[in-house]
């Protein structure tokens, strides 16, 4: 018992070691947030630039770069992206490497995302289209006010793993270098040759982070369905 | 007020609409009725360019619809209510923000406006009690109401109803029918595609019958049901009536 406690101390307390992991964790939701919100942004873009293109037929070009844009992040490990942005792109520029992580999982997500949203979009009858022409509503205003939000309640679930899986992803950022949560206890356990302790200590701070959006997700979703019911 | 000039509609190689000419004057109520497959909901859907005529015209309240842009027709819909076989309320939307989303979101009345009128209208369909119900909550005949309600918030000069009973259980079919009818009697112009011959009779100013993409008669419902024309139109009523 004395000899856990000391391993305890040794791990986290000496030299104000737990700070690893806080500044980790400060790092990876940084990260995990912003990435979130480009993927989204990006995401939904897509999805209705594709949608558009499928239902009516326009929009060819953009169609046509977000094709070559979904194809290339989804063919090739997120990890890989990563590298390219950080040794490629930017190599020759000076930039915060956080930024170049929210850079590189947002785009990743985005395209994950597209196609979730698309899939949403899609499933809504084309019915609801109609309902909103024969109202006078455009193209435009339909979408936005008919059918996306239908899209984005019953894809919401997919969405919410989205990010779920992105804030696991990020976990890669060590490999530029960049301190969040996984390198903070892998750095620990460098220092200290003990790696028991801080490992199980990241994967149980990642799993609460998970378990606390999944029961996030869960009530909004219930309270989402409020109109289900009937 | 719709003038129908040789409409054509084709889907591929598959030609709907062999050319249809008609015109719809102010306050009439033409009943469209015809074996399925005939074109009749694509006639009606080709009044509010639903579905775009591949030949001739359609001119509403003046104005050639086929030769209009997008953006003119969405205004030009805003005056042609349409109500659904199946409804298309907007689930998400309590039934109050059913009936007031176009109206503001379009900017013809405020936010005030829009829910004065749609309190109005929920009163006329006999809903007002249903306001903050969603549209899963209703059943089938009350969404139809609803519908009507919904394009009726818009002012519409012309009421467009494509089978709008088809998707109901019997005991629902009256109370739609019965609101259509005082419609109606405020002197609505009305464009019924349906398959209820009763209504037709008592409600409509003109039966239309539509067979292999054309007109194959129309006339006042006392002279189509008592003595038709053609053979097939004949035929036809004896297998519905």
């Amino acid at each position: 018992m004395d000899g856990f406690l000391q391993k305890l101390y040794d791990t986290f307390i000496v030299d104000n070691r737990w700070q690893y992991l806080t500044n980790g964790l400060k790092t990876t939701l940084i990260i995990t947030l912003f990435a979130v919100m480009i993927g989204m942004l990006l995401g939904f873009l897509v999805a209705v630039i594709r949608a558009t293109h499928d239902k009516t037929g326009r929009l060819k070009i953009l169609n046509f770069i977000s094709k070559i844009y979904l194809t290339v992040i989804r063919g090739t490990p997120v990890m890989v992206q990563l590298l390219i942005i950080y040794y490629v792109i930017f190599a020759s520029v000076r930039i915060d490497k956080t930024l170049v992580g929210i850079l590189a999982f947002g785009i990743n997500s985005g395209a994950y995302v597209a196609e979730i949203v698309r899939s949403g979009i899609m499933s809504i009858d084309n019915g609801q289209f109609e309902a909103g022409a024969s109202l006078g509503l455009n193209y435009t205003k339909t979408m936005l006010y008919i059918i996306i939000p239908q899209a984005f309640k019953n894809v919401l679930p997919a969405l919410a793993n989205e990010c779920i899986v992105l804030l696991k992803e990020t976990s890669v950022a060590g490999y530029i270098a960049l301190e969040d949560l996984t390198k903070g206890g892998d750095i620990i356990r460098s220092v200290t040759y003990e790696a028991f302790l801080p490992l199980i200590a990241v994967a149980l701070i990642y799993l609460i982070i998970v378990v606390g959006l999944s029961s996030l997700v869960g009530r909004l979703e219930r309270r989402l369905k409020k109109s289900d019911r009937g | 007020m719709i003038e129908v000039k040789g409409l054509k509609k084709s889907f591929g190689s598959l030609e709907i609409l062999k050319g249809i000419d008609t015109t719809i004057e102010k306050g009439e109520k033409v009943v469209v009725i015809g074996p399925s497959g005939s074109g009749k909901s694509t006639f009606l859907r080709c009044l509010n360019m639903l579905e775009k005529p591949t030949g001739g015209s359609v001119i509403f309240e003046g104005r050639d619809l086929t030769q209009m842009s997008d953006k003119q027709l969405y205004k030009v819909r805003e005056k042609m209510g349409m109500v659904f076989q199946h409804f298309h309320l907007f689930p998400h939307l309590t039934i109050r923000k059913n009936l007031t989303l176009a109206p503001v979101k379009l900017k013809v009345m405020s936010k005030e406006e829009a829910e004065e009128s749609a309190g109005k209208m929920l009163k006329k369909v006999g809903l007002y009690d249903k306001a903050d119900s969603y549209p899963n909550m209703l059943s089938g005949g009350q969404k139809q109401r609803i519908a009507i309600a919904r394009a009726l918030v818009m002012n519409p000069d012309v009421m467009l109803f494509d089978e709008p009973t088809s998707a109901l259980d019997p005991e629902m079919v009256g109370e739609v029918l019965e609101l259509m009818k005082q419609l109606a009697g405020e002197g609505m112009t009305m464009v019924v595609v349906t398959h209820e011959m009763g209504f037709a009779r008592e409600v409509g100013s003109r039966i239309m019958f539509i067979d292999g993409g054309v007109i194959a008669e129309e006339n006042t419902p006392d002279k189509f049901f008592a003595d038709p024309d053609s053979p097939r139109l004949k035929a036809f009523l004896s297998k519905v009536l």
